[in-house]
């Protein structure tokens, strides 16, 4: 019964979140398919035809896994980012906070809906990737886990950011200045092996990385890194944000005076 | 009877030390119509923050129904619903989908919120504007919005935070007699307001809080009685060695050489003057003291104001 009702609030705020990104599809949805299709035509047919093979493919088909997942990465962390300030700057999070909802459930909620705008931006990628090369899927079960668990990964990321965001210049700032020199360093225009000593070490400690290589070997079957790895290191940064994000809700920082 | 809300010295520090309530303490019996009045500032929204859960208490013990807040948490909740004083909805959600969203956070499925929607956002007469998007609706119809969306899952207590600030004389009275219906029909409400003739016409129960201190915590009748007695301040020539005594009438020594009396208003004032003139007491002059709603209110927060300084 109590978990039927959790059910039904965790599903109003994944709908609501849903319904948002998809009225404002031109601020969410479009922007992405416009910038990754002429990544697409640039690097991978004018100057991919150029560069020869990366990893044992040609670089179009090793940049498309790699320009997914940064679709995914980027409009997960700002659907939450964006939607969850917006909540605290309308106020309008007190309608969530006088129901009776636990915090984990507003968590998965927001979570959930971030993760359904990135796998859904995800998905016009892969199409629109299809037009420029051929997609084969080596082993689906990794490719979809990876980029499920990396959309909730930086959803989480997302939501913390805006618990702290005070402004609307807060919640640029990550993306601006970590998350996107992270993927772009992050191995998805080439493979680390390219890198002298130093920087293919220094590239090991970007998480992105591992994200990003996990998901190519799902679609290529080849990868700078180990997989088994890469997964315990992406769970690993879900428990740790998972409940750091609940402790910020438990204590209502940003949210209750 | 049961009762509605009870709070237990309630306090609240603010994060830059502002101390907002220096213990709280209140009853609201099962089915009242409850007024929580005060000056701006005096910590009514703080406190109705506290009880919706919108605001952090620093101590003190909130119970709505019987189950506590803070270990019970779930249950509290449901049985409340919050109009607050500033509008609180995303301004570009429809305003059906803000409503039929409130019930979804309360677990009541799609098909039920959609009717409980549609009921209660027809008996404030917005239905025409379910499609609209709430930034278009006028200031009295998002007010009734938040309504609609405060009972839509049906609470037995209601709370509602200067719910006719900026809404015209019909509109409110159409209002007021809204939540005359439903407190008829067994919700209890708790409201703040401005307006005094508000409290007057709709509550049986008020409370008036001025710096985050209960100062009047009594029955709306025994308020009117009071502002049935008009009182005067009588200054007199000499001082009074002992207090006189006036039959049929309330008298305090305010000082040496002035009284206080309390006059039924049916009784009038000769029989005053005879039984002073009597006892050999002289009055130079004569003030009136309050006999307005508004002004025992102003006089209850000058007299907090006035202890304050002495403290
Ligand atoms: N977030 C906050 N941080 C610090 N002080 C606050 C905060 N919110 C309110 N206060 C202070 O607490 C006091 C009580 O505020 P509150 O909003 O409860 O008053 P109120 O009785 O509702 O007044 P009004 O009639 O103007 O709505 C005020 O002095 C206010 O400045
Ligand atoms: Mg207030």
């Amino acid at each position: 019964m109590r978990g039927q009702l959790l059910f039904t609030a965790f599903w109003t705020i994944v709908t609501k979140e849903i319904r948002r990104f998809t009225r404002i599809w031109v601020q969410t949805l479009l922007p992405p398919a416009i910038t990754m299709t002429l990544y697409f035509i640039i690097f991978g047919n004018l100057i991919g035809s150029r560069i020869g093979d990366m990893g044992g493919f040609a670089y179009m088909e090793y940049i498309a896994p790699g320009l997914i997942m940064m679709s995914v990465i980027t409009n997960s962390y700002g659907n939450v980012v964006s939607s969850f300030f917006g909540t605290k700057f309308q106020r309008n999070i007190e309608e969530l906070l006088v129901a009776p909802i636990p915090n984990w459930v507003i968590l998965a909620g927001y979570v959930a809906g971030g993760a359904a705008r990135g796998l859904a931006v995800g998905v016009i990628v892969t199409l629109l990737s299809l037009f420029f090369t051929s997609l084969s899927i080596h082993h689906f079960f990794i490719t979809l886990s990876t980029v499920i668990l990396t959309a909730i990964v930086f959803s989480l990321g997302g939501f913390i950011n805006a618990v702290y965001a005070n402004t609307f210049d807060d919640i640029s700032i990550v993306p601006t200045f970590i998350l996107t020199p992270l993927t772009y360093l992050g191995g998805v225009f080439y493979s680390i092996s390219l890198l002298p000593g130093f920087w293919q070490t220094l590239s090991q400690f970007n998480p992105i990385l591992y994200m990003v290589n996990s998901f190519r070997y799902g679609l290529l079957g080849v990868s700078d890194i180990n997989i088994g790895f890469a997964f315990m290191m992406i769970i690993g940064f879900i428990i740790v944000l998972a409940a750091f994000a609940m402790h910020l809700l438990n204590t209502g920082k940003g949210i209750r005076s | 009877m049961a009762n509605a809300l009870v709070l237990e010295d309630l306090t609240k520090t603010y994060a830059n030390g502002f101390v907002a309530l220096k213990g709280i303490s209140l009853e609201v019996k099962e089915g009242d119509f409850f007024a929580l009045l005060g000056p701006n500032g005096a910590g009514k929204s703080t406190t109705l923050g506290i009880v919706s859960s919108l605001v952090n208490k620093t101590s003190g013990q909130v119970k709505i129904f019987g189950f506590d807040l803070e270990t019970q948490t779930a249950d509290a909740k449901k049985m409340l619903g919050v109009v607050p004083q500033e509008f609180n909805f995303n301004a570009f959600e429809k305003v059906i989908d803000i409503v039929v969203t409130q019930a979804g956070y309360y677990g009541i499925p799609k098909q039920k919120a959609t009717e409980r929607a549609e009921f209660y956002l027809r008996k404030l007469g917005l239905w025409e504007k379910k499609n609209q998007s709430a930034r278009m609706l006028s200031g009295g119809m998002k007010r009734r919005l938040m309504i609609a969306r405060a009972l839509v899952h049906e609470p037995k207590l209601l709370i509602l935070d200067e719910p006719t600030a900026g809404v015209d004389i019909e509109l409110r009275r159409s209002m007021w007699e809204f939540l005359r219906e439903i407190n008829a029909q067994g919700t209890s409400i708790i409201l703040t307001t401005h307006y005094l003739e508000e409290a007057e016409s709709l509550c049986r129960n008020i409370a008036i809080i001025d710096k985050g201190k209960i100062i009047e915590n009594t029955s709306m009748r025994s308020l009117l009685l009071k502002l049935n007695t008009e009182t005067f301040i009588l200054d007199l020539k000499d001082e009074l060695p002992d207090l006189v005594a006036i039959n049929g009438y309330g008298l305090r020594q305010i000082d040496a050489r002035s009284i206080e009396i309390d006059v039924d208003k049916n009784t009038g004032l000769n029989r005053v003057f005879q039984q002073l003139a009597d006892q050999g007491v002289q009055v130079m002059s004569m003030r009136n003291k309050s006999n307005r709603l508004e002004e025992l209110f102003v006089s209850l927060v000058e007299k907090n104001l006035e202890m304050k300084e002495l403290a």
